[in-house]
């Protein structure tokens, strides 16, 4: 569905993005994960068109994404950090993108409900807390029932009850036969939702494997333990 | 691009700041034909007013407007919009509240005040001006990720504009007055939007005697029809160029 060709990508003299090349395809829920500075999010924002690589070329459902934008209809973003207009409500941002997308099939507004964002409807962006601004890019990123769902760091800043809805929400779209690539760095929640990791270190793919290979691989139970495995074989 | 236009606009409405800049130039143009018996001097006084104050206000607030909008261009571009069409929409939103805002703060009284054609090429160029001021703060904020930088290459571009360049051109005509230069300063009013503009009224007002043989070559060129056309030709480029070249940048630009 997303295949990414020899992609490089640099900022002045930092190579963010190092002759990356990745398949992925639905009905796969991916985990990208790295150290911080990485590139996982100039990846996912390669793949979003924000940012435009140098080198290299990124195909969705077969066509290449240079000069096009409608196949951002078939995708559902949560940034790291919302940044949303200060003088603009929640209200307004919702209203304001459904506008602009004028889907016409029905919205999926299962996150708006179990939030409780339309009773904060008329809060101005720039009052709400970090978590909260989450939860409207989490309900954004759902809301057009998207075949692809790119979320970054989705948990990080929720609290415990709303990051447990989202990930309910995740698994449940993950039955549906969607791509959804995330970026985490808390490796135990990934646990139950993903089938495959992506390694990145320094704008480079170490590596892309099944979670069940990974862990027969290593023997290890658990995602994290097994990165740890791999890592320490490759510095020894 | 409709709905983001609305949005632009219905967020400027919000913000006050152009409807307060509306009845300030309410304010100038009425007491500048209320105080004046002439209305050819009221109009002097208008023109000097809306040469300094719609450049520096539409420089201004659209900087700033660009600026405070980073957020919303990020939300967007991550959406199935076209970055054309994004920034497209920005100008068009920016630029329609701040014509409307000189139609009605200065338009009016100039319709009901000054001699027809004169008020009618005061609306016009002042209605220019300030989509020309636009437009060069659309390529000034595009070039410096920094706010602080971008509002200070802002506020040079209208100190350099409105006030350096006339005292380039004074200084060259001192220096020069014994060569004949006349008809290259035609060349150089053409590098300033605001200086092709003073010259478009002050012919139209019959004071271009006032500026010597300078003048007479000017009121030759800019009286003629021919004239006239490659004056407003140069201040649709001073328009088109600034920002197509914006828009180059952004729709390369990493955000």
């Amino acid at each position: 569905m997303i295949k990414i060709n020899n992609v490089s990508k640099r900022f002045g003299k930092l190579q963010v993005l190092n002759n990356v090349t990745l398949t992925c395809n639905k009905n796969e829920c991916i985990a990208l994960i790295g150290p911080n500075g990485c590139g996982k999010t100039t990846l996912i924002k390669s793949i979003l068109g924000m940012v435009l690589p140098d080198e290299g070329d990124i195909e969705f459902q077969g066509k290449s994404i240079k000069n096009d934008f409608t196949y951002r209809n078939h995708i559902g973003y949560m940034p790291q950090l919302g940044r949303y207009p200060d003088n603009m409500t929640i209200g307004q941002v919702v209203e304001t993108i459904k506008d602009i997308r004028k889907s016409n099939e029905p919205l999926d507004e299962d996150l708006l409900q179990q939030f409780n964002l339309q009773q904060m409807f008329e809060k101005r962006m720039s009052t709400l807390s970090g978590g909260t601004a989450q939860k409207v890019g989490a309900t954004l990123a759902f809301l057009f029932n998207p075949s692809v769902l790119i979320l970054d760091e989705p948990t990080a800043g929720l609290d415990p009850l709303a990051a447990e809805i989202l990930k309910e929400k995740i698994i449940a779209q993950k039955t549906k036969g969607k791509l959804i690539l995330i970026t985490s760095h808390l490796l135990s929640e990934l646990d139950e939702l993903v089938t495959q990791l992506i390694f990145m270190q320094e704008g480079n793919v170490v590596f892309h494997k099944n979670i069940d290979t990974l862990k027969n691989e290593t023997g290890e139970t658990k995602i994290s333990k097994a990165i740890a495995k791999i890592l320490k074989q490759q510095t020894a | 691009m409709n709905k983001i236009i609305k949005f632009v606009i219905i967020d400027i409405l919000k913000n006050k700041i152009v409807l307060v800049y509306t009845l300030l130039l309410a304010v100038f143009s009425w007491s500048a034909f209320g105080l004046e018996d002439n209305s050819s001097k009221g109009i002097l006084t208008l023109l000097n007013i809306v040469l300094l104050i719609v450049p520096l206000v539409s420089i201004l607030f659209s900087t700033i407007y660009i600026y405070n909008s980073s957020e919303f261009i990020e939300l967007l571009v991550s959406q199935p919009v076209e970055r054309k069409k994004i920034w497209q929409s920005l100008f068009v939103g920016l630029s329609l509240s701040l014509v409307f805002a000189y139609l009605i703060g200065a338009g009016i009284p100039l319709l009901l005040y000054a001699e027809q054609s004169v008020g009618l090429m005061m609306i016009a160029v002042g209605c220019i001006i300030s989509v020309v001021f636009v437009a060069i703060a659309f390529l000034g904020s595009i070039l410096s990720r920094d706010k602080a930088k971008g509002i200070g290459i802002a506020i040079l571009l209208w100190l350099y504009f409105a006030l350096l360049f006339d005292g380039l051109v004074l200084f060259l005509l001192f220096q020069l007055a014994d060569y004949p230069i006349e008809k290259m300063m035609v060349g150089i009013t053409a590098t300033s939007p605001i200086d092709l503009a003073r010259i478009l009224i002050l012919l139209h007002l019959d004071v271009s005697a006032m500026m010597g043989y300078t003048g007479a070559i000017f009121k030759d060129f800019f009286g003629s029809t021919t004239g006239l056309i490659i004056a407003f030709t140069l201040l649709a480029l001073w328009i088109v160029v600034p920002f197509l070249l914006s828009l180059q940048i952004f729709k390369r630009k990493d955000l």
